[in-house]
């Protein structure tokens, strides 16, 4: 086994690690064991617990992963449309590192929805890092989502792998509440004519937090599509990070790829980095790209205020506004209510000013 | 019986320190209707944001009281639960947030229940013709000028403010929106028991033909230069700009509208 205490992190010299707390990182800190997994639904899948270890690994927390991995493989039969999400819990505990390992592989024409849940024990230091790996065979479509609600002093640094073949519908939806740090990179590959990628991601830091997003949408075929929105918010010391790359190949004419990036900084001391990029090689392609980050707009919380609302109320009111275009897209609607609540907690505790 | 009671207000930009308002003085009590009338640069649109505090302004001098209590020493959310009120001239688009969401809250600081809203929403929607689909969506957000108009006058209708200041109500309406929501406002300002006073500042001249107002005041310049009946709208109509300030080398006007009449 590799000793957790040998792990050789990397720096924040790097690009891929700018900004990224990894400085701060002690894994030696922690101990190896397996997170608390439940899997419930997906009457249609089949679903196992046997190791998968041909996964890309793009860094030493993937290898890491394979390494400890504690693994749900979700398969779906060619044409088989399982109608109950599958929910996979995972929980935590004190001083622990646990390393979940997910993957779901869709045949063609098949259709599921999987959501993924990250908690750890209240007040404790852990450590969790999660792979998922979703496969998308032709015309599959595939909803995912995961919400990562670890506790404020945790670490989670997790690695998303999507790869959509042709006419394949893959929507990856990530909300993120929890975590000291955490980081999720996400890699998308269209590697099918046809294939579509739908993105949305939803995060809010208070306190010392931070959040961290590389994703990068990698557009290997023609006329494939992706589109990407994620909305954040910061409050108090917090900090967040958004770097996105739109790849074009030189090989996937007719594609359409898109991203925008939204942040909310709720306090003087918060702080919101956006960094969109582009590499187009081909011309006959569609692409844009949006980023903004500021504070509240003045005109709404007038206009809020102006009804009577004290300042707290509206700007929980428009800060909620704010995530609903993402909140309003997600999977698994029974979950949205739930979260919608989570976040509105959230906003209340920080004393957003 | 309330008084809204401004008295030598005088304001400026706080970025630029320009003064806009140069001593104003007014008072509206419940069930009177006032107009401010005044040209584009008089000060109107200054006047209903230092009223209702919107950042961005300076007051150096004057006071604004309603029934005695400072609103200027208030913030705006308190001003609005005191029982002022303001009616935008461009309600804001805030998206994800619904109009039920927001008066519910807005009830709540007000200490009022809040059980009778949706009924109480759907019969004033009913009363200004505003669609009951709106009712439930994001404020204001894909709505044309007139159904935002029509949103605010049933704001004002559900919150039952002691004073509303209108500012532009008239503007991007059409004749049927302009004649419901005035109408509402009308009958809001005759009500037996909690009569609305109202401000409306404006532009046009056609505002006043369905709200008619007990007082018309002329603005020019952050100064109220004349104030009278309602024969001084008729008077503006007919002779102009120069009726108010004295020059005699200003054109006769030529257009309806007031823009044309207080061309300098």
């Amino acid at each position: 086994m590799l000793p957790l205490a040998d792990l050789v992190l990397p720096t924040a010299d790097e690009e891929i690690w700018r900004y990224s707390r990894i400085d701060q990182l002690d894994p030696g800190s922690f101990t190896a064991s397996h997170p608390r997994t439940v899997v419930s639904g997906g009457a249609g899948a089949t679903i196992t617990s046997d190791r998968v270890d041909d996964i890309v690994e793009p860094d030493v927390f993937a290898q890491y992963n394979t390494e400890y991995q504690t693994t749900t493989v979700i398969d779906v039969p060619n044409g088989a449309m399982v109608a109950e999400p599958i929910v996979i819990d995972h929980h935590t505990v004190a001083g622990s590192a646990a390393f979940p390992r997910t993957v779901v592989r869709v045949g063609e024409g098949a259709q599921c929805t999987v959501v993924e849940r990250f908690t750890s024990e209240a007040h404790a230091a852990s450590l969790t890092v999660p792979v998922v790996a979703i496969e998308a065979a032709q015309a599959a479509n595939v909803s995912y989502l995961a919400v990562n609600d670890v506790d404020t002093v945790a670490w989670q640094i997790g690695h998303q792998i999507l790869t959509g073949h042709r006419d394949s519908t893959i929507n990856i939806s990530t909300v993120t509440l929890g975590g000291h740090y955490t980081r999720v990179r996400t890699e998308s590959r269209s590697a099918g004519q046809g294939a579509s990628l739908r993105q949305v991601a939803l995060y809010f830091a208070a306190g010392d937090q931070m959040h961290d997003f590389r994703v990068h949408q990698d557009h290997d075929a023609p006329h494939t599509n992706s589109d990407l929105l994620f909305k954040g918010a910061v409050q108090d010391r917090a900090r967040s990070v958004y770097t996105g790359l739109i790849s074009i190949r030189e090989h996937a004419k007719g594609t359409e790829a898109n991203q925008t990036n939204r942040n909310l900084t709720l306090s003087e001391g918060a702080w919101a980095e956006s960094v969109p990029n582009l590499d187009i090689r081909n011309n006959d392609v569609r692409c844009s790209h949006a980023s903004t980050v500021g504070p509240i707009d003045p005109e709404q919380r007038f206009y809020l205020e102006s009804r009577g609302l004290q300042p707290e109320i509206a700007e929980r009111l428009v800060v909620l506004g704010f995530f609903d275009e993402v909140l309003s897209q997600l999977p698994a609607l029974e979950l949205v209510n739930e979260l919608r609540t989570r976040v509105a907690t959230r906003l209340s505790i920080g004393g957003a000013r | 019986m309330t008084v809204l009671s401004i008295s030598g207000l005088r304001a400026e930009i706080a970025s630029t320190g320009t003064e806009i308002l140069r001593g104003i003085d007014l008072e509206v009590a419940s069930g009177e209707v006032h107009a401010v009338m005044g040209p584009n640069g008089a000060g109107k649109s200054t006047l209903s944001a230092v009223l209702m505090g919107k950042p961005g302004y300076r007051v150096t001098a004057g006071s604004v009281t309603l029934d005695g209590v400072d609103m200027l020493a208030l913030p705006t959310w308190e001003r609005a639960v005191a029982g002022l009120h303001l009616v935008m001239q461009y309600p804001t688009e805030v998206p994800g947030v619904a109009l039920d969401d927001v008066l519910t809250e807005a009830l709540k600081s007000r200490g009022r229940a809040t059980e009778g809203l949706n009924a109480d929403l759907s019969a004033e929607a009913e009363r200004i013709g505003f669609e009951e689909r709106f009712l439930h969506r994001p404020l204001n957000v894909d709505l044309s000028g007139g159904e935002k108009k029509r949103n605010e006058t049933l704001q004002l209708a559900v919150l039952r403010p002691r004073i509303a200041i209108l500012d532009e109500l008239d503007s991007g309406l059409d004749i049927d929106a302009l004649r419901d929501c005035s109408r509402r406002v009308e009958d809001l300002s005759n009500d037996a028991e909690n009569p609305l006073g109202v401000l409306a500042i404006t532009h046009y001249n056609r505002l006043l033909t369905e709200l008619r107002p007990d007082h018309v005041h002329i603005l020019v310049k952050g100064q109220i230069v004349s104030s009278g009946g309602a024969e001084l709208a008729t008077v503006l109509e007919t002779d102009g700009y120069a009726a108010f300030t004295g020059q005699d080398d200003e054109p006769a006007p030529s257009g309806s509208s007031l823009d044309d009449l207080f061309r300098i």
